[in-house]
């Protein structure tokens, strides 16, 4: 097993009380293995990324435990993650190539990166270079500044310097979202490319978008309200979701081909809950058109069958 | 330091994990505004030692300058007492090398203070709204032609502007300093205002007023300038100190008013009358004390406002 | 109603303003009373500019925009805002659109202070009331409340509902559910769909071909400033004739078929860009069907 993530509990301190964003989760990723993590604002999916790299300050670790290739990652400790973050461990964070300070040439920026974790520039530059062109990016973007790349460029270059140095685990957070058409495909080709090629091990491909997912993922994982929906084969869980949000979810989604006169879409009435105050049992249950008296006690999140998960009494 | 940037993750997510960004209501914007938000604008403020401390120093100062001069009958220019005296009962401050009352013009002299400080503050915090709302509203010719008129004024030589005043007007009045102050003041101010109607401008709101049928002057008094509230107010409080410091400055150096007192003028005074020589300590220590507490207080509660306008510089 | 003729946007960037840009190049196209027309692109294709153009924003350098024949650049003063009583606009990003210091009902009271001078309070709370049904909103749990108080999905409807009040014939949806969750989006949709039923024309201005397709009856597709191909939604993107257009829609993620299989999708369309017959129209484009037309590509070597 690759990641193993264990009643994972993590929440925010805020003026109002604890905002309990991730309310034990757990499952795992194997070897290898591409994981979509699919949901929508508030439910969870960032803060669990950021939680596997301890990469925000705010974030406050309750309980669970997460083991990385069978060694334990001291998620709960900022000081113990900094040996593990971008050599074992590493983030493409949202929004990572607005993040490119714009008054440094790219090839600084990387040195100065490298430098930082104690790896010297000269030595990885050759490899740097390659993979460079691999994405299909000239060696001449190093010496560019990043107003001179486009938006695809620009998470091009910052995946492949977040991947230098082969981690066991890239979390790529909605690395695709703020690009066209055209770089989506692109980027979203490029993490299974470097899986292929051995670059990280295992990926969480963290989006919105299942439409993405379902063609570059093996497995996707579902969460709403902070806690996990349903984790099955990509193909699987789009051809026969079980769990009800998911099967909203992708009845309203439109695609090429519908057209409104046609089939009019749906969306899910009400909105996530508030996870300031999160409600007793299964969070979906307000907006569940399947919800009954049981579930009003959370349901577990059970192997229905090999390789399908789900926490909903329903499908269960 | 005014409204707060919001990144797409802390919008997008419904139960946001960060402090919401509150921005204090400003008197007669949003009239009705739910007490949640009054009280704990408050809640910070009183909070806040550096506010506090501030305000009750400049407060302190302020009622001694309003009531101080109340409790005396000894007039401010009159040549009435012994020469040079240290504090006793009936001259509480002490007397002057010509036998003036210091407590006398002690008080009146902080009064002339708050009187120059608010005229000149004032002025120049008017001038500065106008021309960087106007600047930055409109931008093109207009922008270059006051950002010009405002580098021009920044680089004048006030000094010596004023020396050849002064060799001009035989009688110079509080008045007149105050508004040589404002009209001198600005720049710096009408660049920050500028900058920060700039940012506003590209808001989608504004265009929304637009699309409203609001005239431009409506959109700046009404969209932009509320925005801004916390920043207008911070930057009328270091005008106001600043107008302060200039007018003890030119009363120090003799070009001040010729037929008042002031606390520069006490200090000015003193010195040329070998006060530090003499060790007559009653007549320079008050003044310098009273320009340091007023403007130090001042300054010490603009940064305690600035940590309760912007959420981000405060500690939870 | 609204038409473009050869409407040209041109910038001045660059250190000293010494390159210049062109936004939007020779655009055209018309948009009847009753129709939704989507402007499709990647980013700076122009599709924004063209909006904003259209709701006078920003100025047309070159070409003309006439709306029921009357040149909108020629319009001063009241005459400005009688045509925002007939032409609104919905952006991209609902929490900026909001004047955040005060509380969302005031996008109303704005128009009504516009617009509506001597209401009766009565009159102008069923108009108000009238507006947030046809949207799907109720007033209880929107009105009084600040921006950040409500979701993204609620505040865009809100602006239709605005827009709504002033009996607008044309809407200018800008991106305007780009940044909602998916499950809020398609009720944003089924909104805009909803009042093309009522008579009222949009502008669909999107990225996101699936949603051009899901509401729009004609479709253009914008690649750096210039129009590429254009036609009825069907026909354009069932049957797209140019390389660009098939190229957009092979990168769009679909849940059906995954990307490698598009080589049937190629075949289906027809093996490579066949010769155009004709010669280009006054506008640059080549017809190739009943109001579809195409803009020439240049000669390719074997595909």
């Amino acid at each position: 097993m690759s990641v193993r993530v264990d009643e994972l509990k993590v929440y925010y301190r805020t003026l109002r009380g604890d905002v309990q964003a991730l309310d034990g989760v757990s499952f795992e990723i194997a070897d290898g293995e591409i994981m979509g993590l699919a949901g929508e604002s508030g439910c969870g999916k960032s803060t669990l990324g950021k939680s596997l790299i301890r990469l925000d300050s705010r974030m406050r670790h309750l309980g669970g435990s997460v083991t990385l290739d069978g060694r334990d990652l001291p998620v709960s400790d900022d000081r113990g993650m900094n040996e593990f973050r971008f050599k074992e461990v590493s983030i493409v964070p949202q929004y990572a190539m607005s993040a490119l300070n714009p008054t440094r040439k790219v090839g600084k920026i990387a040195e100065e990166l490298l430098e930082s974790r104690g790896i010297d520039f000269d030595a990885v530059r050759p490899e740097l270079e390659r993979r460079l062109e691999l994405v299909g990016l000239s060696t001449a973007v190093l010496g560019m500044f990043p107003i001179e790349l486009s938006g695809g460029m620009k998470q091009r270059t910052v995946m492949v310097l977040s991947t230098l140095l082969n981690p066991s685990l890239l979390i790529a957070d909605e690395v695709t979202s703020a690009l066209d058409v055209s770089s989506q495909r692109a980027v979203a080709e490029m993490l299974v490319e470097f899986r292929e090629r051995h670059f990280v091990k295992s990926v969480i491909f963290i989006t919105h978008d299942l439409a993405i997912l379902y063609q570059t993922a093996d497995t996707i994982l579902v969460m709403y309200g902070g806690r996990l929906a349903e984790k099955a084969p990509a193909d699987d869980i789009i051809s026969r979701p079980k769990h009800p949000y998911t099967q909203l979810l992708i009845s309203s989604l439109p695609e090429v081909g519908v057209r409104h006169e046609e089939k009019r879409l749906s969306g899910i009435p009400g909105r996530p809950p508030s996870l300031l105050d999160p409600p007793t049992g299964c969070r979906f249950r307000d907006r569940c058109p399947l919800a009954f008296e049981k579930c009003v006690e959370q349901p577990p999140f059970v192997e229905i069958e090999p390789g399908r998960h789900v926490a909903c009494w329903a499908a269960s | 330091m005014s409204t707060q940037p919001r990144a797409l993750d802390e919008r997008g997510d419904a139960a946001a994990p960060v402090v919401a960004p509150i921005v204090p209501a400003p008197a007669g914007a949003a009239p009705g505004a739910p007490r949640v938000r009054r009280s704990e604008f408050l809640y910070f403020a009183l909070r806040n030692g550096k506010l506090v401390l501030g305000l009750s120093i400049v407060l302190l100062c302020l009622l001694i300058a309003l009531v101080g001069p109340l409790l005396t009958d000894h007039a401010p220019l009159a040549f009435e007492g012994p020469p040079a005296e240290a504090p006793s009962r009936e001259h509480w401050l002490g007397t002057t090398a010509s036998g003036q009352d210091v407590y006398s013009q002690f008080v009146h002299g902080l009064r002339s203070t708050f009187v120059v400080g608010a005229l000149g503050g004032g002025l120049a915090a008017l001038i500065a709204m106008v021309v960087g709302f106007t600047a930055g509203y409109r931008g093109g010719i207009v922008d270059e032609i006051l950002s010009m008129l405002t580098n021009v004024v920044l680089v004048i030589p006030t000094l010596a502007v004023l020396i050849i005043a002064a060799a001009y007007l035989t009688v110079r009045g509080f008045v007149a300093e105050a508004l040589f102050i404002g009209f001198t003041s600005w720049p710096w101010a009408a660049r920050a205002v500028r900058a920060q109607t700039f940012s506003l401008v590209s808001r989608d709101f504004v265009d929304m007023a637009r699309l409203s049928g609001r005239s431009s002057r409506q959109i700046i008094l009404r969209e932009i300038a509320p925005n801004m509230s916390s920043y207008l107010l911070l930057m009328f409080i270091l005008l106001f100190g600043g107008a302060i410091l200039i007018g003890a400055t030119l009363d120090f150096l003799g070009l001040g008013p010729s037929n008042a007192m002031s606390l520069g003028l006490m200090m000015n005074n003193a010195v040329l009358w070998g006060a530090l020589l003499l060790g007559t300590w009653w007549w320079f220590i008050p003044p310098g004390v009273g320009i340091m507490a007023v403007v130090g207080g001042l300054y010490v509660m603009n940064v305690g406002l600035d940590e309760i306008f912007n959420p981000r510089l405060r500690e939870l | 109603m609204l038409r473009l003729e050869r409407v040209t946007k041109v910038y001045k960037v660059g250190t000293f303003g010494g390159t210049s840009l062109r936004a939007v190049d020779d655009v055209s196209f018309d948009l009847r009373a009753g129709e939704i027309v989507s402007l499709i692109g990647e980013s700076g294709s122009g599709k924004s500019t063209i909006g904003r153009m259209v709701l006078r924003l920003a100025r047309v350098s070159s070409g003309v925009i006439t709306f029921d024949g009357s040149d909108i650049s020629t319009l001063r003063g009241g005459s400005t805002k009688a045509y925002y009583g007939e032409v609104q606009g919905v952006f991209q990003d609902p929490f900026s659109s909001y004047n955040p210091v005060f509380k969302v009902d005031r996008v109303f009271t704005m128009i009504r202070d516009g617009y509506f001078r001597g209401i009766g309070t009565g009159e102008w709370h069923d108009k108000l009331h009238g507006a947030l049904g046809v949207v799907g909103l109720t007033p209880g749990e929107v009105l009084g409340r600040y921006p950040h108080q409500l979701s993204g999905g609620q505040l865009q409807r809100l602006l239709i509902a605005r827009a709504l009040l002033l009996d607008i014939r044309l809407l200018v949806a800008d991106e305007v559910i780009s940044m909602l969750d998916a499950s809020t989006r398609i009720d944003v949709l089924n909104v805009l769909a909803d009042l093309k039923q009522r008579g009222l024309g949009i502008l669909f201005i999107t990225h996101d071909l699936s949603l051009g397709n899901y509401i729009s009856d004609r479709t253009l597709i914008l690649r750096h400033g210039r129009v590429v191909e254009v036609g009825p939604t069907q026909k354009v993107l069932g049957d797209p004739r140019h390389s660009y257009t098939r190229a957009l829609l092979a990168s769009v993620p679909q849940l059906h078929r995954k990307w490698g299989d598009e080589e049937l999708v190629a075949s289906v369309a027809g093996n490579g860009t066949p010769a155009l017959p004709g010669d280009p129209g006054a506008d640059g484009l080549l017809a190739v069907g009943d109001g579809h037309f195409v803009a020439p590509e240049p000669e390719a070597g074997p595909s």
